[in-house]
């Protein structure tokens, strides 16, 4: 009979409306980040390091981008005879079929998956952070306490506590209280949403609540389970962790990255992060470019100027262009001339010859201020922007758009621009 | 396709100096993310050839560990897949490799039970892009017994390193020299060829049982005559880099951007062995001009018209300079190399020099120990 000691189910069927368009495409784990990598890969990473070999991937929105990439595993040596990694979407069932209504609701939807594996402990994971966590040292520290769950936390600065799951836990680590968003915090233990359980506890709790709508982990499995008298304790992690919820952190987090020593260091020996590469070819710097401050992917040619920037596989940044403080994702092109400040430009977007991106002064977003902010300007995936345009801060722009859209050729400050339906 | 291949690495040349004490040249690193070898499995490979043996002997560490998963080229198959043969002793034979004839008889078991009526044989040290369905095409279109893929060389290249050809009209060969001293013709052996796997298998039983062991020489040129060889011109890049300066030159060819197109962005692709590293490092006030650069590297210093492999370090006020800097190098702080090829896993000091000629690379190799924070 099968026995995995512990396996790994990893949430990575949310949308992560708060990218705007940088997930109007991919799914929020499958989103660009530090010129090579893809934000599942750090979990996934994570797990094969920590010598977890079996994991459940969730996929509910926009999986295409999320499947290609994992494939059957083969980068992170996830590619099992036993185990490995699964994609588990959502699937009809003999009586009804739903959605994953929530995160504890997909896990309940896989009860059989896990079943096969005969765990004794089951890994919740969500893939939308930048971290390198040991689960196996979490897991000592779980069994040590003799605990039915474990929930991985981490010290944030007090004032910044209010926006987290506050966990309030005794000299032993063992959980009392459960504070969500809390107004006045009483401790800045937040929650990472890593959660370990004893596999019978969790299946109990799942069956329980399995009429639940929209079950989720924090708010109802967490209460179910404390509410039972089990033994529920408090994980601290110490390191590096870095939520990319929303496109201002995101932009902060790659831009890290080009420290001189990162705080997130990708170049150390210990601990590697494994991702799927499509170009493996070197990149080019030509003889009159000028490149500073940067991280640059395989295959990239560098004819212009580029400065503070973090600039993925397979770019093109031409004669002439200039790109500073920027995000440029696998497969995108920078033509003559043009300049960049400050933008965010998903995968194989165009930007046109002599255009100048991240203009002027700053106007809040009319449509989406609580997105698109602090002066970012956001180019959507295979987006087209045509020569010769002045575009302004707090900007969006998605599809193919002609010399048309821009009004006098510009893009003022906080509007959006998005061409639907261009693809088909 | 309906042939199997097999890829002769097994060699070593003096010519490659001490950069072949480290490793076969069929492992030599190239445009910095790949090695030799990959040129002619990725070939091999997008021609749809499906099973492969390398046969390798001599200092095959390097090679057998690029080797050492064979999905990266899609050989990761139940039906075919890639072999690696190094010499073994059984109960009727004790010899290593005698020549390239003999290590294809030591294996002739592979060719025996293998079902495909073509063989394409070719070496490990190419730089190429070649579909061998169109030279099965063609020879079988010359009602040939074997075809030898050529190249027209250039009044550069160094012909003594190849077998050179002289064929009639019909592009039969007619003559064949093999490493010449004067410069007879223009057309040279690459090394690929083609025939009959029956056919291979009855030259290379007969050669053994005379105790002739290379292939060139007991096995084409001997047949010359009573053997119908044809001559497949090949009109696209290709280079052997079984030379120091041929190997330099032909890394330096990338730094053309034709090269880089016909090589990278053209179907198909070249294939090589996956090494997870992080992205390429730029730091403050780097100075990049007209160079290739692999992942891993971290660039304090100045570059220019360089190629720089995976993993390199360069160390603050460092300049390099046409040189070739090969996988996981250190470069100290303060340091000048110029025309040089630094051999992987070296470590460079501080406030050192090294220069070599133009176009005559020196080859540098330092083992000195390596402090990392």
């Amino acid at each position: 009979m099968i026995k995995k000691e512990m396996i790994a189910m990893l949430l990575a069927g949310g949308q992560g409306s708060r990218l705007g368009i940088l997930t109007a495409n991919v799914a929020k784990p499958a989103v660009g980040f530090g010129a090579k990598y893809r934000i599942i890969d750090f979990p996934l990473s994570n797990c094969i390091n920590s010598g977890i070999d079996t994991v459940g991937v969730l996929t509910q929105y926009q999986p295409l981008q999320l499947n290609t990439h994992i494939g059957i595993g083969i980068p992170w040596d996830l590619d099992r005879n036993i185990g490995g990694v699964s994609i588990l979407p959502p699937y009809e069932k003999s009586k009804n079929a739903e959605w994953y209504t929530g995160t504890a609701n997909a896990i309940y939807q896989n009860l059989k998956y896990m079943e096969y594996y005969n765990p004794e402990y089951v890994l919740i994971l969500s893939g939308d952070h930048i971290y390198k966590m040991d689960y196996e040292a979490m897991l000592e520290f779980h069994k040590a306490n003799e605990a039915d769950v474990s929930i991985a936390t981490i010290r944030v600065p007090m004032e910044e506590a209010s926006r987290f799951g506050i966990i309030i836990a005794d000299e032993e680590k063992r959980i009392m209280e459960f504070e969500e968003k809390p107004e006045h915090p009483r401790s800045d233990l937040a929650s990472m949403g890593i959660y370990i359980f004893n596999w019978k506890v969790l299946r109990e709790a799942l069956l329980t609540l399995s009429e639940q709508k929209n079950c989720d982990f924090g708010k109802h499995i967490i209460p179910y389970c404390h509410e039972n008298g089990k033994r529920i304790f408090a994980y601290e992690y110490r390191g590096y962790w870095k939520d990319v919820g929303t496109l201002i952190s995101y932009w902060e987090a790659n831009m890290e990255l080009i420290d001189l020593i990162p705080v997130f260091n990708l170049y150390e020996e210990f601990w590697k992060i494994y991702t799927r590469s499509d170009v493996i070819r070197p990149q080019y710097v030509s003889d009159n470019a000028v490149i500073n401050r940067c991280i640059v992917g395989e295959g990239t040619e560098v004819y212009g100027q580029v400065y503070n920037s973090v600039v993925g596989a397979g770019v093109t940044i031409e004669e002439g262009a200039f790109v500073c403080d920027s995000i440029l994702m696998k497969g995108s092109t920078v033509k003559k001339n043009t300049k960049i400040y400050k933008a965010i430009l998903a995968e194989d977007c165009t930007i046109g010859e002599a255009c100048e991106v991240g203009a002027g002064e700053e106007s809040p977003n009319e449509t989406h201020p609580h997105i698109y902010n602090h002066g970012l300007v956001v180019v959507g995936e295979k987006a087209v922007v045509p020569d010769r345009v002045v575009i302004g801060k707090n900007t969006v722009i998605g599809g193919i758009t002609t010399i048309e859209d821009y009004e006098d050729g510009r893009l003022p400050s906080g509007k959006s621009l998005i061409k639907a339906g261009d693809e088909h | 396709m309906r042939a199997i291949g097999i890829i002769l690495a097994g060699g070593n040349s003096s010519k490659m100096q001490k950069l072949s004490n480290k490793r076969a040249i069929a492992a030599m690193p190239i445009a910095c993310s790949y090695r030799a070898i990959d040129f002619v499995l990725s070939s091999m490979s997008n021609s749809h050839i499906q099973k492969v043996a390398v046969l390798t002997q001599y200092n095959s560490r390097s090679l057998n560990e690029h080797l050492s998963s064979s999905k990266w080229w899609d050989f990761g198959r139940k039906q075919g897949g890639l072999y690696v043969f190094t010499p073994t002793i059984t109960i009727d034979n004790g010899f290593w490799y005698r020549g390239t004839a003999d290590a294809i008889n030591q294996n002739i078991s592979f060719l025996k039970n293998s079902h495909e009526p073509y063989v394409v044989i070719a070496s490990g040290d190419g730089v190429y892009k070649l579909d061998f369905n169109k030279v099965l095409e063609y020879h079988i279109e010359k009602n040939a017994d074997i075809t030898i893929v050529c190249k027209t060389a250039d009044a550069a290249m160094d012909i003594s390193r190849f077998g050179v050809i002289q064929t009639d009209e019909d592009l039969r060969i007619t003559e064949f020299e093999e490493k010449p001293m004067g410069r007879s013709a223009n057309l040279i052996s690459t090394g690929i060829y083609i025939m009959r796997r029956r056919q291979l298998i009855e030259m290379i039983e007969k050669a053994a049982e005379q105790e002739h062991y290379d292939f060139v020489a007991d096995v084409l040129i001997r047949n010359k005559e009573s053997k119908r060889i044809y001559a497949y011109e090949m009109d696209s890049y290709w280079r052997n880099i079984s030379a120091v300066e041929a190997y330099y030159k032909t890394n330096m060819d990338f730094l053309n951007p034709d090269i880089r197109r016909y090589f990278f962005a053209e179907y198909p692709d070249i294939y090589s062995k996956i090494d997870d590293l992080p992205p390429a490092k730029y730091n403050q006030g780097v100075t990049v001009k007209n160079s290739l650069i692999a992942s891993g590297c971290i660039i304090n210093g100045t570059v220019e018209n360089s190629i720089l492999f995976k993993k390199v370090y360069v160390g603050n006020n460092s300049t390099i300079k046409n040189s070739i800097i090969l996988n996981d190098v250190h470069i100290g702080d303060n340091t000048y190399i110029e025309n040089c090829i630094v051999e992987s896993r070296d470590t460079i000091c501080a406030n050192t020099t090294y220069v070599g000629e133009p176009n005559f690379p020196k080859i540098v190799i330092e083992k000195n120990e390596r402090y990392v924070l």
